[in-house]
């Protein structure tokens, strides 16, 4: 469904992204991982058209994603930092997302679960970091998208709140969608998603099934599982 | 775009600069005409006064309104639009609402007191220079990541066009006085949108034969028709260049 080949960035000297090549599928739930600076939300944001990458292609059903922005009517995405205008409320924010998408509201489960519509009078200023999080998961799952790309979606959540969005995730993995998350919440991750990438300085590390990785090193927490790779893939490159 | 232009403008029609400065242009404007007997006597002290303040509130307002945009542009490129149709409806909100800013403290108070060529040929002036400068400080904003950086970029652009060009000018007749520099003068005062301005709207007063040779030549060279035409599309020029370089930088622009 998503194709990237060789994507570059570097901003100024840094080189964020060095060639990444890989694809997505439908049916996926996919968790991007890596240390900090690895480059995880520049991918991100190269397949949402925020970043422009120096070289490379990102397909979206074979469409080149450079030439035509319409796939992104495809993508729910939900960022690590919500930032919306200050001045409009919660309600005129989603009045103006389906305004500007020309979309009805398909999916509102995550709405009236958060119970935003109460405070759909409330401007974005003055909402805590918890419920811009809110307000973004629900627009991200608005519109009902094939794709949704969740960047630390439970970071800042209240753990009810928290709950409520993996249930979400979890519904939507079983309607066959495709989801890119990241994360730096293991049992999160062992949780939701079924396949792991991990990224660092740049590159891909390892791309695999979470069971498989459990296989390979003989490990049943994830967090452990991931440890043991990196480590003796260090001492194999040492010898 | 229009659906962008739609938002931006939703927003900034609460905003208390812009209100502020519909006012201050109204009153100001109410004030030279009813304080001079002489329309055309208001007219030219207006001339001055919207020279400055025109391309002044233009280029400020609309560089900080467009980085405390930002996180309004991040959400719109996320979404299925062209990152040109964001940009452009972003200048049309911002660019109308400033002429829009100008129609009512100038064009009312001229429709009131004064409705003559010369006012009107100020008016449309004082729309073009919005035109202008909002564009260049949309160029500031979109080349500079940093708010203080193009806060001082815009305002380091029109202190030059109001102020530094004149003196290089000045400098520049000083310095060559023995040759014959006028067709040198025009071409350079044609460069700066502020000076253009000004002296489209002075070559409908009579105070141009005051100006000296220089003035016989604008006269001579400006004050015809083609002249005219000529001296806006030049503006308009300065208007277009700086925006469509501007979509050139945001299309590739990480945001």
């Amino acid at each position: 469904m998503i194709e990237i080949n060789q994507l570059r960035k570097s901003f100024g000297k840094l080189d964020v992204l060095k060639g990444i090549s890989t694809t997505f599928e439908p049916g996926q739930v996919i968790s991007i991982l890596g240390p900090n600076a690895s480059g995880k939300t520049t991918l991100i944001k190269s397949i949402l058209g925020m970043v422009i990458p120096d070289s490379g292609t990102i397909l979206f059903e074979g469409k080149d994603t450079n030439i035509d922005p319409y796939y992104k009517k495809k993508i729910g995405y939900m960022p690590q930092i919500g930032r919306y205008p200050d001045n409009m409320k919660i309600g005129q924010l989603f009045e103006m997302m389906k305004d500007i998408r020309k979309e009805k509201a398909l999916d509102e489960d995550l709405l009236q679960q958060f119970d935003l519509p109460s405070m759909f009078n409330k401007p974005m200023r003055t909402l805590s970091g918890g419920t811009r999080q809110k307000v973004s998961a629900a627009l991200a799952c608005l519109f009902d998208p094939p794709v949704l790309i969740l960047d630390e979606p439970t970071a800042g959540l209240d753990p009810v709140a928290a709950e409520i969005l993996k249930a979400k995730i979890h519904k939507e993995k079983e309607k066959g969608k495709l989801i890119l998350l990241t994360s730096h919440i293991m049992s999160e991750v062992d949780e939701l998603a079924d396949q792991i990438l991990y990224m660092m300085e740049g590159q891909i590390k390892f791309n695999y099934t979470i069971a498989d990785l459990k296989d390979i090193t003989g490990e049943n927490k994830l967090g452990k599982a991931i440890m043991q790779y990196l480590k003796a893939e260090t001492y194999v490159e040492s010898n | 775009m229009l659906k962008v232009t739609k938002y931006v403008l939703h927003d900034i029609v609460r905003n208390k600069i812009l209100i502020a400065y519909t006012v201050f242009l109204f009153v100001l404007s109410c004030c030279m005409f009813y304080l001079d007997e002489n329309p055309d006597k208001a007219v030219s002290s207006l001339l001055t006064i919207i020279n400055i303040i025109v391309p002044l509130v233009s280029m400020i307002f609309t560089t900080s309104y467009f980085y405390n945009s930002y996180e309004f542009i991040e959400l719109l490129v996320a979404q299925p639009l062209k990152r040109t149709n964001i940009l452009l409806g972003e200048y049309l909100g911002i660019a109308g609402s400033l002429t829009v800013a100008l129609i009512i403290g100038l064009g009312i108070p001229i429709c009131m007191y004064a409705l003559n060529p010369l006012a009107l040929t100020l008016f449309y002036t004082g729309i073009l220079l919005s035109l202008i400068f909002t564009s260049l400080a949309f160029l500031c904003s979109v080349a500079t990541r940093d708010k203080a950086k193009g806060m001082g970029l815009s305002l380091l652009i029109w202190f030059f066009f109001s102020v530094i060009y004149d003196g290089l000018i000045l400098g520049i007749l000083y310095s060559f006085s023995d040759y014959p520099l006028e067709k040198t003068v025009l071409v350079l005062t044609a460069f700066n949108p502020i000076d253009l301005g000004r002296i489209i709207v002075m070559l409908q007063m009579d105070v141009s034969a005051l100006m000296g040779y220089t003035g016989a030549l604008y006269k001579t060279i400006l004050g015809t028709n083609w002249g005219i035409f000529i001296s806006i599309a030049i503006l308009l020029v300065w208007f277009i260049i700086p925006l469509l370089v501007c979509v050139k930088i945001f299309k590739k622009k990480n945001l």
